[in-house]
């Protein structure tokens, strides 16, 4: 274990950057989002939640598959670069950890999306420990532990030191980059840190929310469940929580005509928008009661029975706070706590 | 609260009304959410407070289908935008029985968050009956407080006033909390450069990750289906390219509701990305009240809006380069 | 495309135009043997009024460097009142685009008649040459519309 005092954070970012991409949490007119340092970003480690997940670091909004650029009569076809440059993500919390593990599943399984295995490999991930989780926060029931966040390296931020820790071939190679720069240091620090932050945690108002009944095969009941009629009202069909949330991961594909060609590319989708998953035929969920409903069945049902149980929510709380009519995947979960399974 | 309640109780009970619209408390201290109540039974989970800010006269436009009157909880500034739903014919008028709730400014929990106030357990003092000038908030680090007045939606420091337009019977009491010039933001940016001004509008519309909470939350954005979502128009509406698409849905989602936009505020209150959207709005509210006289949308339900009506001696384009 | 990279800088310029009035001002100026830039390009409209705001970022977006919106002179409108509505329009979009930072030179509306083909000829080169001098359009246009 290291650490390097936060003063001399800017000299680590520097060091880091020299050699490869370096993205962290940087306040831009206001928010903060992860984006690519720069001497005068205005970096902010304390952040807990950034308005956007980082998977756009691996899975961006929107990437360019292909582009046909006609010249007279030819047309050539440049496919879309592979990442090549490596990266890191300097920041990570446990919870979009977690959520990066969840597209995992989905993109490097057969058949595997070749952008988003080449931006897996060229990334190394920082996490950062959660100095003060947030009401809106539930990690704890997705059995996620803010407090030791599993990455290439972990890093705890405490008394204006940051202590760090390489846990994998990445993360050791990233520390050599930056080994002149750190100290040596004992666990003893972070040790006691992990506790108070658990502790924390488990005084957050959503940190025994219960998941019971979710995940399990046998689901039709909780699909046919009146509960949904009554939830979905307020919705207004946009679609902040599903850009904001760190397992989203729909996408779709089209077409944009550049005026001397065609540019394919690929952008994140919303299950809350009407155009969703639109066919020929037209749309095979046409209320949005349907399509509220497809939200969470996705993430407590149908991603859990497909990938031995481990939910597409990972308790980030950002659409608790993020969403404009104060819906959220608790109040589902709560709601069908409260019929006890009963519709 | 409780007189709003009991009344809406009332009228759920003599079946004057089928179902009430209202706010319903959240499972934290500051997100309630927009619900219908269709039993007394269920109006125990009522809540009107400083974080109701949530302006609920787009759901009319669904409730007008429904069978029977539904009562309608409309703040001040929400009774322009059911106003001009009248007069856009998206609502009927007859579907609704209109209670004019008391207002004293809303609440952002931006605003409280960015006050570095976190872990959030109680918030007291957002109650509409104590006249609290500050906030006490209980939190996991220790009691926080902070003045009403700063953490008040952008909006409210613009109010419009403390009178409904429209309604059936109005219950509480309404405060004046405008405390700022309205159009006072938007003289600062024209004042820029044009070098300036397109800094500070890409700065903030790179921020837009496209994911369309302006416009549903819009009451004036009621077409039933949105040019941007149609399938025959070549946009990349999902994606959120950092040139001139961003820049183009902002422009023509405040084009289409120019001249009915009653600036009510909601798009810069939901934007998860804390946009000043309401910039774009109030320009065109400022345009026209300069090139074609002083025109509030909502205030009335019959009057020509400024786009759908002309003069003859109105000024031509060329005033916007003769301007500087 | 290449060219304009390469050599001297020829701007694009959009012009609609309603059918009724300047359109066939155009006519006139091509029969009258005046010239104008063939860098504007013409689109026909059946009146100002049919000019959708989304038409003229359209046109930014797809590469333009200047928009110009010709219709009948206020009171001559083939359906009575279309221009007075277009008038109107233009006059808000224009003024939100110099509020968003672009040029306020780049965008026009001229009111030509039918019978003024020297004014359709005067007006055209005049917002070349003022195009011209403003240069490439850098602020509206899609960076994936370059080449």
């Amino acid at each position: 274990m290291f650490k390097i005092k936060a003063e001399n954070l800017p000299a680590l970012f520097r060091k880091i950057a020299a050699e490869q991409e370096l993205y962290l949490p940087v306040k831009e007119a206001g928010q903060v989002n992860f984006a690519a340092w720069s001497e005068n970003a205005e970096v902010s480690l304390d952040t807990l939640k950034t308005v956007k997940s980082p998977k756009d670091a691996f899975f961006p909004q929107s990437e360019n598959l292909y582009s046909c650029v006609k010249d007279g009569k030819k047309i050539s076809i440049e496919p879309g670069a592979l990442k090549e440059q490596n990266f890191v993500l300097f920041g990570m919390k446990a919870c979009d950890i977690q959520g990066v593990k969840v597209l995992d599943n989905v993109f490097l399984s057969e058949p595997v999306d070749t952008f988003y295995a080449a931006r897996r490999d060229h990334g190394t991930i920082v996490a950062l420990a959660c100095h003060e989780p947030e009401e809106s926060c539930f990690c704890k029931v997705f059995g996620i532990d803010c407090a030791d966040p599993v990455a290439d390296v972990a890093a705890w931020m405490i008394e204006g030191e940051l202590y760090w820790k390489a846990l994998s071939e990445k993360g050791e190679a990233l520390t050599a980059i930056v080994k002149e720069l750190l100290t040596d240091a004992d666990e003893a620090k972070v040790e006691e840190e992990k506790q108070v932050i658990r502790t924390i945690v488990d005084k957050l108002p959503y940190s025994n929310l219960s998941l019971e009944g979710w995940g399990e095969e046998d689901y039709m009941e909780r699909f046919n469940s009146s509960v949904w009629e009554e939830l979905y009202k307020p919705c207004l069909a946009c679609g902040t929580c599903t850009f904001v949330c760190p397992t989203c991961q729909c996408y779709d594909i089209k077409d944009y005509d550049t005026g001397h060609g065609v540019q394919r590319y690929r952008c994140w989708d919303s299950c809350m928008y009407s155009d969703f998953t639109m066919m020929a035929h037209g749309n095979n969920r046409n209320s949005q009661m349907q399509r509220f409903r497809q939200r969470f069945m996705h993430k407590l049902v149908y991603y859990p029975v497909n990938n031995n149980g481990m939910f597409s929510c990972v308790g980030c709380g950002r659409c608790v706070e993020k969403c404009p009519s104060a819906l959220n995947i608790v109040k589902v979960i709560k709601a069908f706590e409260k019929q006890g399974g009963e519709n | 609260m409780q007189e709003l309640m009991n009344r809406a109780k009332e009228l759920l009970a003599d079946g004057t009304v089928a179902r009430v619209l209202g706010w319903k408390a959240g499972d934290l201290s500051y997100n309630p959410e927009p619900a219908f109540f269709e039993t007394e039974e269920s109006l125990k989970d009522f809540v009107y407070n400083g974080f109701c800010g949530a302006n609920l006269s787009k759901y009319m436009i669904a409730a007008s289908k429904f069978e029977g009157k539904t009562l309608i909880c409309l703040k001040p500034c929400d009774t322009y935008s059911f106003n001009q739903l009248i007069k856009e014919h998206r609502v009927d008028r007859e579907k609704a029985y209109i209670i004019g709730v008391g207002c004293k400014g809303k609440l952002d929990i931006e605003k409280i968050r960015q006050q570095g106030i976190k872990g959030i357990e109680s918030i007291s003092g957002a109650e509409i009956e104590d006249e609290a000038e500050t906030l006490t908030i209980q939190t996991i680090y220790g009691e926080k407080t902070c003045a009403y007045k700063d953490v008040m939606l952008e909006r409210c420091h613009v109010c419009k006033g403390k009178e409904h337009m429209i309604y059936d019977e109005l219950i509480g009491e309404s405060k004046d909390t405008k405390d700022a010039d309205r159009f006072a933001e938007i003289e600062n940016i024209e004042a820029m450069s044009p070098e300036e001004k397109f800094a500070f509008f890409q700065k903030e519309l790179s921020k837009c990750i496209r994911c369309n909470a302006c416009r549903n939350v819009c009451p004036a954005c009621s077409c039933r289906k949105c040019v941007f979502d149609s399938d025959k128009f070549d946009s990349s509406q999902k994606a959120n390219v950092d040139s001139f698409e961003e820049k183009m849905f902002h422009v023509i989602r405040a084009f289409h509701v120019a001249g009915r936009c009653t600036d009510c505020g909601e798009c810069s209150r939901v934007c998860p990305q804390g946009i000043p959207l309401h910039l774009f709005n109030r320009k065109f509210i400022k345009d026209i009240n300069e090139f074609y006289g002083e025109y509030q949308a909502g205030e009335d339900t019959d009057s020509k809006g400024p786009l759908t009506n002309f003069d003859f001696e109105d000024v031509e384009p060329g005033i916007v380069a003769e301007r500087g | 495309m290449s060219i304009e990279n390469k050599e001297e800088f020829r701007p694009k310029i959009v012009a609609f135009c309603c059918n009724w009035c300047s359109y066939a001002g155009a006519d006139l100026a091509g029969s009258s043997r005046l010239s104008y830039p063939a860098d504007v390009k013409i689109i026909r409209v059946p009146c100002s009024c049919r000019v959708n705001p989304m038409f003229i970022l359209r046109a930014f977006e797809k590469g333009a460097d200047g928009v110009i919106m010709c219709g009948c002179h206020p009171g001559d409108c083939h359906y009575s009142t279309g221009n007075y509505y277009a008038r109107r329009r233009m006059t808000l979009l224009f003024s939100m685009l110099d509020y968003l930072g672009v040029e306020n030179g780049r965008t026009r509306v001229e009111w030509v008649s039918a019978a003024e083909g020297v004014k359709f000829s005067q007006t055209m080169n005049e917002f070349v040459e003022k195009i011209h001098s403003l240069g490439k359009n850098v602020r509206l246009g899609d960076l994936r519309c370059r080449n």
